[in-house]
């Protein structure tokens, strides 16, 4: 049975407990890489992590890219959304056709 | 096509390679076609699923902030230190052209849907109630959301790497392929008649040791 993780500052972060998720507050991505590694050992099947944080730690979240498990999904924190999100699917629109057709600008 | 051996047994292997290697790119064209014709699709559901989940989240962060102000850090802390409900998700994979996809069941530890406020009311403000439902309602959306974003993660990688081999195929392989086999072909056809010339030239002049032919035909004009 896999588990859902939430990482981010805290403020951002310690609501998704009452839905049950675990939720790890981070804000150095240093540590956050660790337990990243450490939750993908460990049968989380997602973890959503907030964009503030995913934005200092592109190459570990990279490195999960083509692996089934986890789904790394990035969500907006309280600090607004930086539209880094939204530049990962176009990303993959990218790698997938060779140029953005979806989002066109 | 630096060192080929121009041999008739290279033919037959290369021909043979050949032919694989043209059914392979048809394949590899089909399946890269298919495959781009579905991620397309699930790349648009995922748009719209993110500009869901993002707008909600915004929502349900505004109502935390707000659910913040009028409450302590301590009495904050403390409502959400004992969760009541415990989700964990069930992995089930799918194969679409041969990449495997997830596919997330979200499965509840109770089936109340009440258990997400995981503390008593008294000493929280109703914000804070408001905040968590918020969050609750997106809770299915943000799991599509995974499931979605994952495939197409997936889905554009193998893309990338068909895409990859059907140029390598119809760029590099083929056209090397056919190259070499011409170069054979032409080389095999340029021995046979070179052996042919030579055969003629060696009977020519095996005629003309037995019968003297150029002797006569000189001496001829001049019995006339």
């Amino acid at each position: 049975m896999y588990k859902i993780a939430v990482m981010g500052d805290r403020d951002s972060v310690y609501g998704f407990a009452t839905l049950g998720m675990d939720t790890f507050p981070f804000t150095d991505a240093e540590e956050a890489g660790r337990k990243l590694r450490e939750l993908a050992e460990n049968e989380y099947a997602i973890v959503y992590i907030t964009e503030a944080l995913a934005d200092k730690m592109e190459a570990q979240i990279d490195h999960y890219r083509e692996q089934m498990l986890p789904a790394i999904i990035l969500i907006p924190g309280v600090s607004g959304n930086t539209g880094k999100g939204i530049n990962a699917v176009k990303h993959s629109v990218e790698q997938a056709v060779g140029s953005d057709i979806i989002f066109g600008n | 096509m630096a060192t080929v051996n121009a041999t008739r047994m290279e033919l037959t292997r290369l021909k043979g390679k050949l032919v694989t290697a043209t059914r392979g790119h048809k394949l590899l064209k089909d399946k890269r076609d298919e495959l781009m014709r579905q991620f397309l699709d699930l790349v648009r559901v995922n748009r719209a699923l993110r500009e869901k989940v993002e707008e909600g989240l915004k929502n349900a962060n505004r109502n935390f902030v707000l659910a913040r102000a009028t409450m302590s850090d301590e009495a904050v802390s403390v409502a959400f230190m004992a969760p009541k409900q415990e989700v964990s998700v069930e992995v089930d994979t799918k194969n679409v052209m041969s990449v495997n996809v997830p596919q997330f069941e979200i499965k509840t530890r109770t089936s109340d849907e009440n258990d997400i406020y995981g503390y008593g009311y008294a000493f929280t403000s109703s914000d804070l109630d408001d905040a968590v439902h918020s969050l609750a309602t997106l809770q299915q959306d943000m799991l599509k959301l995974a499931e979605v974003e994952k495939s197409c993660q997936l889905m554009a990688a193998e893309i990338e790497k068909t895409r990859r081999r059907v140029n390598a195929l119809e760029h590099v392989m083929i056209p090397e392929y056919q190259a070499n086999i011409k170069y054979i072909t032409m080389k095999l056809d340029e021995a046979e008649r070179s052996s042919q010339i030579r055969l003629m030239k060696v009977k020519d002049m095996m005629l003309e040791e037995a019968h003297h032919y150029s002797e006569k035909q000189n001496a001829a004009p001049l019995k006339d």
